[in-house]
């Protein structure tokens, strides 16, 4: 079992180990979140990295993943866990014809340990090797509140009750890690248990960073006009301005095409990467693109001159 | 500085001097220092600005800035922001908080120096009082509606509009309070029994979730295996469920400017009655810009209710710009409102000042995020009306209905109407529609 972190820095080279490029703001975060045992409420647009925190947290500290994708209808058969009903009904069946009678210790033989299927939240209140494990809760907000109630308990007390057996709680509480893509909003009671950080885009130096990290086979004087571009996107008027994610789509797929550099024509056809909506798309393709990517190249330019 | 000078969010503190000075001096003795105090007096200023910032948050504050160390101020400064903060909007309010609480850079050299000694000096004392009269300063700098000043004052004059004559609504943002009126007795009367009978007639849709229903059509194992061993493990009876049906949530936009002006008090009434009514709705008026009034709707009393809508809004009947409104919604809302396929209720005369400018993608992309589209217009009060106006032009092709709530200066008729059930939606085209086209 790996040790948790002493201080801010270590946090911060320990995200970066797993090359996550990570604000020291976050780093903050994170770090107060594992010294004290509080799970970790993630907000932001699609495409920032926030579920990628909980899989580095898991991998540079030699932790487990444990994975709750939420869903609208998400209950407590499929969360917590269930019982295996086709293996209790041979059970009651075996027990018939042995001829057994005692009602009482059947109801504890078929309501047993070995009946029971673990769903995500139980498995992360277990333990297992290399400690307690990273319990990811992903994009909470897809789930009813009725789902978001129950997990206060869970997460408050790090227990869960079981009516035929009784209240399983935690040793060493999981790390937990909470994203939310803001589909709507989440109860002050549930935020009230976390800490709270708001995942941004990243601005253009440490994109770049980013990008030569995720898409090292990217031409570097490529990897800038594509931060560039993203950057300006951003400040636009879109629906649905491109992410983290994107960019390093972007820088891949055009690598993928073998271009070296950024052409109007390039845009146009690889836009699809970036834009995921036709509105954007329509209103950027064309002369739009090519007056951005004129800005992003004198820019260039005059940075290169000044560094000269 | 006079008293008077001193809000009253900071005067308890003051006259508490020794009750703090106690506090302090157990703090000191238990390792934490002035800090602790310190943060908690951050706390109430956050709180005081709005933020929902209980004492449970301060204890919390001050073991995370334990953890965190007094270091870096970066570090500081996140490591209360990950406490006090709970949602985005609220980051600008802790940030200028923050800069103006904690603003003296040697101030966290000499509070690291105060976590350390095992005596109070008299540096320390007067460190006390300067920091309640910061507090108090901090305070003056932050009243609590401070977030919202910049827009308010911003957009007042409109120099370039012109005055189109031809149709009666007003050119000119009026930025103006509207005073609501108490209604009378009797109306009050007429409008309780109104609201009480009053259903939305939107459907429920089946949710993924079951309950148990005998008359369901699927097998409720763990009932089954439950009844089973009360049986004695005999004979199995089956148990059933069936999937919960529930309202989809429900978001209302409504137009208050000055051609819907005569309605306006009714529809809020009615927006009232339904906010209150079922959980998952989302409330928003617009003129020339958009205003979310979930919050302001949801205080039992209407007239308290309606008392603070008329707070937080200031373009009551005054223009219209629904593209631009909408286009707002549709950026900074509809993701946040419309994630579980809502019924979105669009009121609306469809006059609109931008001449439809935008409007038609605006409207699109709504219809395009929602379960379903409806659009009330009190205008189709009028027999011959004929959507004619480039605003309805543009509405009438993406909605999925279209309603009158003609006479909806009875809020008896208005609920009436909306208790119909929905007319079938066929495939070939609306009656409106053809007569848009």
């Amino acid at each position: 079992m790996s040790t948790l972190p002493e201080n801010v820095e270590g946090t911060l080279e320990l995200l970066g180990k797993a090359n996550y490029v990570s604000d020291r703001s976050l780093a903050t975060a994170v770090h107060l979140s594992l010294q004290l045992g509080r799970p970790l409420f993630l907000e932001g647009e699609a495409g920032v990295g926030k579920t990628e925190i909980a899989k580095v947290l898991s991998e540079t500290l030699g932790r487990n993943l444990v994975r709750l994708q939420c869903y609208e209808g998400l209950d407590v058969a499929s969360a917590v866990y269930e019982w295996n009903y086709s293996a209790q009904m041979i059970e009651i069946r075996m027990a018939e014809a042995e001829g057994m009678s005692d009602r009482d210790r059947l109801g504890d033989d078929i309501f047993s340990d070995r009946f029971l299927i673990r769903r995500p939240l139980l498995q992360a209140l277990e333990p297992s090797d290399g400690g307690a494990p990273v319990l990811l809760i992903d994009e909470l907000d897809r789930t009813d509140e009725a789902f978001e109630a129950y997990l206060l308990e869970v997460l408050s007390d790090f227990q869960i009750t079981i009516p035929e057996i009784g209240t399983i709680s935690a040793e060493n509480p999981p790390i937990v890690i909470i994203t939310s893509n803001r589909t709507r909003e989440i109860h002050d009671a549930l935020k009230r248990r976390c800490f709270y950080y708001w995942v941004d885009y990243p601005d253009a130096e440490r994109e770049l960073e980013i990008l030569s990290l995720k898409a090292p086979q990217a031409d570097e004087k490529l990897s800038r006009m594509v931060v560039e571009f993203v950057q300006r996107l951003r400040e636009m008027d879109l629906f649905k301005v491109p992410g983290i994610a994107e960019t390093i789509d972007w820088a891949s797929a055009l690598h993928q095409l073998d271009i070296i550099e950024l052409t109007p024509e390039a845009i146009d056809d690889t836009l699809g990467v970036l834009l995921k909506y036709q509105d954007d798309i329509a209103k950027i393709r064309g002369s739009e693109a090519a007056k951005i990517l004129d800005e992003v190249k004198s820019e260039i330019a005059t940075a290169q001159r000044a560094s000269a | 500085m006079s008293d008077k000078a001193i809000p009253d969010e900071a005067r308890p503190a003051l006259q508490s001097r020794a009750k703090l000075d106690e506090l302090e001096a157990a703090n000191i003795r238990a390792g934490s220092g002035k800090i602790a105090t310190n943060i908690m007096h951050f706390a109430r200023v956050l709180r005081s600005a709005g933020l929902p910032v209980g004492p449970g948050k301060v204890i919390e504050g001050i073991k995370a800035v334990e953890t965190i160390g007094l270091d870096s101020r970066d570090d500081f400064y996140w490591a209360l922001h990950a406490v006090f903060v709970n949602r985005r909007d609220q980051r600008e309010i802790f940030d200028q908080a923050f800069h103006v609480f904690w603003r003296n850079p040697k101030l966290l050299e000499r509070m690291a120096q105060l976590v350390l000694p095992s005596f109070v000096d008299p540096e320390a004392q007067q460190q006390a009082e300067e920091m309640n009269r910061r507090l108090a300063e901090a305070l003056k700098q932050n009243p609590p509606d401070m977030p919202g000043e910049g827009e308010g004052t911003g957009e007042e004059e409109d120099p370039d509009v012109t005055v189109d004559a031809v149709m009666t609504w007003s050119a000119n943002e009026v930025l103006q309070e509207t005073d609501f009126e108490k209604m009378s007795r009797e109306e009050l009367e007429a409008a309780k029994r109104a609201i009480a009978r009053m259903r939305l007639p939107i459907m429920e849709v089946p949710t993924r979730r079951f309950k148990r229903d005998m008359r369901g059509n699927r097998i409720d194992m763990r009932a089954t295996l439950r009844a089973a061993m009360r049986g004695g493990g005999g004979a199995i009876p089956l148990q059933y469920r069936k999937r919960k049906r529930r309202h989809p949530p429900l978001v209302v936009l409504c137009d208050i400017s000055g051609s819907m002006s005569r309605y306006s008090r009714m529809v809020l009434h009615f927006m009232h009655a339904i906010t209150n009514d079922r959980d998952r709705v989302h409330t928003f008026l617009f003129g020339t810009r958009l205003t979310n009034v979930t919050r302001q709707l949801r205080y039992k009393d209407v007239d308290e209710a309606l008392d603070k809508v008329g707070e937080a809004v200031d373009d009551w009947s005054g223009g219209t710009r629904i593209g631009h409104s909408l286009h707002d919604f549709n950026t900074n809302w509809s993701r946040r409102v419309l994630g579980q396929g809502a019924v979105v209720l669009f009121i609306s005369d469809g006059l609109d000042r931008d001449a439809a400018d935008g409007l038609e993608d605006e409207i699109e992309r709504l219809h395009m995020s929602c379960r379903r589209l409806i659009w009330l217009n009190p205008l189709l009060r009028y027999d011959r009306y004929e959507p004619k106006s480039l605003g309805a032009q543009a509405l009438l092709p993406h909605v999925d209905e279209f309603r009158s709530i003609h006479n909806l200066e009875s809020l008896d008729q208005l609920s009436e109407i909306l208790t119909k059930p929905a007319p079938d939606k066929g495939f070939g085209t609306n009656p409106w529609q053809e007569a848009a086209a």
